[in-house]
């Protein structure tokens, strides 16, 4: 017992030291994952672009064009602009999550993470790479597609400097449960099913295409138990001034998910968790 | 000798209970190149993890150039170079691109004049901007060792470099880890090829079992092990070994044996193939005066697996 202290690898043990030692970090290392990373996804751009962009426009045009023109206003806002927040969230959501899923599956499945385990790079410098990447490639999808939905909505953004904080807060946030979701999956049915269970089903009824305010009282009540209203709400905000909850909460669930994400990961790294046998 | 890595008590128990590592204790002496022995599932690819960082150890400690690997792990990691026993590559990377990542993953700045001469030393140069999948098994694995030098590591871990690979690109790789070895590169090979650690190693280490039973300069161990046989098929079966035959009868033959084998049909004569006098002109010679016929020969190294009976029958 009194040797523990000296086993390599130990999980305590090199999660004490590793943390004395992240005071330099390995700013190459970074920037070799993140570039390599984003290298990646340019080289298929028009296909990463493509889907999700055609998508929220299928949205747009049923409904915000077809369906909202016979909508009346919610909380002031026309049918047509009021859906924008949501279906960017829905996008950052699923994107985020996918490409820092994949960004990490892929080299666990085809056993070249050997070498990201076997470099001078700590836990903190492989998420900053893979999940930054991951949170890069979503704010650019989303930032496209509310480029694209001006084409079929005329909308102002009243906080824009608000907007570009939740959509990066939330990329981040959302990269990381991606990350760790890549790390969990042993097969590729996992890494499809919480995107696919969990997490569209949440932002679907996350208030994407109504006010939560809409719902009867009770419905209002099991709402609030939905992350993603707090992630929807905040960000609608920062377009038109008006919110289901108060900005606050919504930062501070953002906030409190993006530090549940970050405790999974540190336990991840120390304990070796489906990385190191 | 300096000591540029030093492995004490290592243990290995691996998730599922199965005990890889026994207790492995071994120094490595700088700029040596060191041949890991083992059959399958003796431990050495465990070993080579637990040192590169993608195992966690279970017991013991290990420092490369003085850094504990798990409360240095930097300083540990940069010294290191591994090329495993698994083709894993990136697909839809050109070889230049995933050279050049290796670099920086390892914490160093761009270095393209580097990279340009490992390349070239590997004959990869031609084929950098080809993706890798589009490569030959022999050439993904030569890019593998690209990687591994990209960041100029002073330990250079090859596990099972001669897998796979064509007779000229072997002669390549022993030519280019000489060549590492000269510039001061310690390299420590896993090898099931027992001729391979003979002519590459200045010391050779079994592992059996997960127990490290033997560490030894190569030239020591051939000696001791180092054993060929003679087998001579009789033309006409003896009944018994003729007197003439006789251990002290064979003068040059010390320590050489000869036996009777298959219902007198075969002489197997065992000798060591490093000494001067294998004992097998005398032989020869006598069985000419004897008389004794025989309609073929046939001669044999001990192999390995001949090799860890014994050790295993020393180590019992
Ligand atoms: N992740 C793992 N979980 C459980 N057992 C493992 C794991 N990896 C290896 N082993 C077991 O540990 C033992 C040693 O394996 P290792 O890969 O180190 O052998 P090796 O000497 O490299 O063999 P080979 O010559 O076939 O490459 C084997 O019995 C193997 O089945
Ligand atoms: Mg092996």
């Amino acid at each position: 017992m009194t040797r523990e202290a000296d086993v390599p690898g130990n999980p305590r043990k090199a999660g004490r030291e590793r943390a004395a030692t992240t005071g330099a970090l390995n700013l190459y290392a970074i920037r070799a994952i993140y570039l390599f990373e984003m290298a990646r996804w340019f080289r298929t751009f028009m296909q990463s672009a493509a889907s999700p962009v055609i998508s929220t426009s299928l949205y747009f045009v049923v409904f915000g064009a077809a369906i909202g023109s016979r909508m009346g206003e919610i909380d002031g806002v026309p049918y047509g602009a009021f859906i924008i927040p949501g279906l960017v969230m829905l996008t950052l959501l699923t994107q985020s999550i996918s490409n820092a899923s994949f960004g990490i599956y892929m080299p666990k499945w085809s056993g070249t993470i050997y070498e990201v385990l076997s470099a001078p790079v700590s836990a903190t410098e492989v998420v900053m790479g893979y999940a930054g990447a991951a949170a890069t490639k979503s704010v650019l999808l989303g930032l496209i597609i509310l480029a694209t939905a001006r084409l079929f909505v005329a909308y102002e953004i009243a906080h824009p400097v608000w907007m570009l904080g939740f959509l990066v807060l939330t990329a981040i946030t959302f990269s990381l449960f991606g990350f760790i979701i890549g790390i969990w999956a042993d097969n590729f049915e996992k890494l499809q099913v919480i995107p696919l269970m969990i997490v569209t089903p949440l932002a679907f009824l996350g208030g994407s295409f109504y006010s939560i305010n809409m719902l009867p009282a009770f419905w209002q009540k099991v709402a609030l138990i939905n992350p993603v209203v707090y992630l929807i709400s905040g960000f609608r905000w920062s377009f038109f001034g008006v919110a289901d909850v108060s900005v606050g909460l919504s930062l501070a669930m953002i906030g409190l998910f993006l530090a549940i994400c970050l405790g999974v990961i540190v336990w991840i790294f120390r304990t070796g968790y489906r990385i190191r046998p | 000798m300096s000591v540029i890595l030093s492995i004490q008590n290592l243990g290995k128990t691996y998730a599922s209970g199965f005990e890889a590592l026994k207790d492995v204790s071994l120094d490595i002496r700088r700029g040596e190149i060191f041949a890991l022995l083992g059959p399958n599932g003796a431990g050495k690819t465990t070993l080579i993890g637990i040192v590169c960082g993608i195992v966690n150890g279970s017991a013991g400690r290990v420092c490369v150039d003085g850094h504990d690997i798990a409360r240095d792990f930097r300083a540990a990691r940069a010294k290191i170079g591994l090329v495993p026993q698994e083709l894993s590559t990136d697909a839809f990377e050109t070889v230049w691109a995933t050279t050049r990542f290796s670099r920086g993953l390892f914490g160093k700045p761009h270095n393209d004049a580097h990279i340009e001469r490992v390349l070239r030393e590997l004959s990869l140069w031609d084929k950098r901007g080809d993706k890798i999948m589009t490569l030959s098994g022999g050439m993904k694995r030569r890019v593998m060792i690209a990687k591994a030098l990209a960041h100029e590591p002073e330990i250079l871990f090859l596990d099972e470099p001669s897998a796979g690979v064509d007779v000229a690109l072997r002669r390549d790789m022993w030519a280019m880890v000489r060549r590492l070895r000269d510039a001061g590169v310690t390299i420590i090979l896993t090898t099931h090829y027992i001729e391979e650690a003979e002519e590459m190693a200045d010391r050779i280490g079994v592992i059996h079992g997960g127990k490290l039973i033997l560490v030894e300069d190569t030239a020591v161990l051939m000696q001791k092990l180092g054993k060929k046989q003679l087998t001579l098929h009789l033309q006409h079966p003896l009944a018994q070994l003729p007197a003439g035959l006789a251990r002290d009868a064979l003068q040059d033959a010390r320590d050489g044996t000869l036996v009777l084998a298959d219902d007198g049909n075969t002489l197997i004569y065992t000798y060591d193939s490093q000494t001067e006098q294998t004992g097998i002109a005398a032989l020869l010679r006598r069985l000419a005066e004897l008389n004794i016929d025989f309609k073929g020969l046939r001669s044999s190294e001990s192999s390995l697996e001949d090799i860890f009976v014994n050790l295993l029958k020393e180590h019992a």
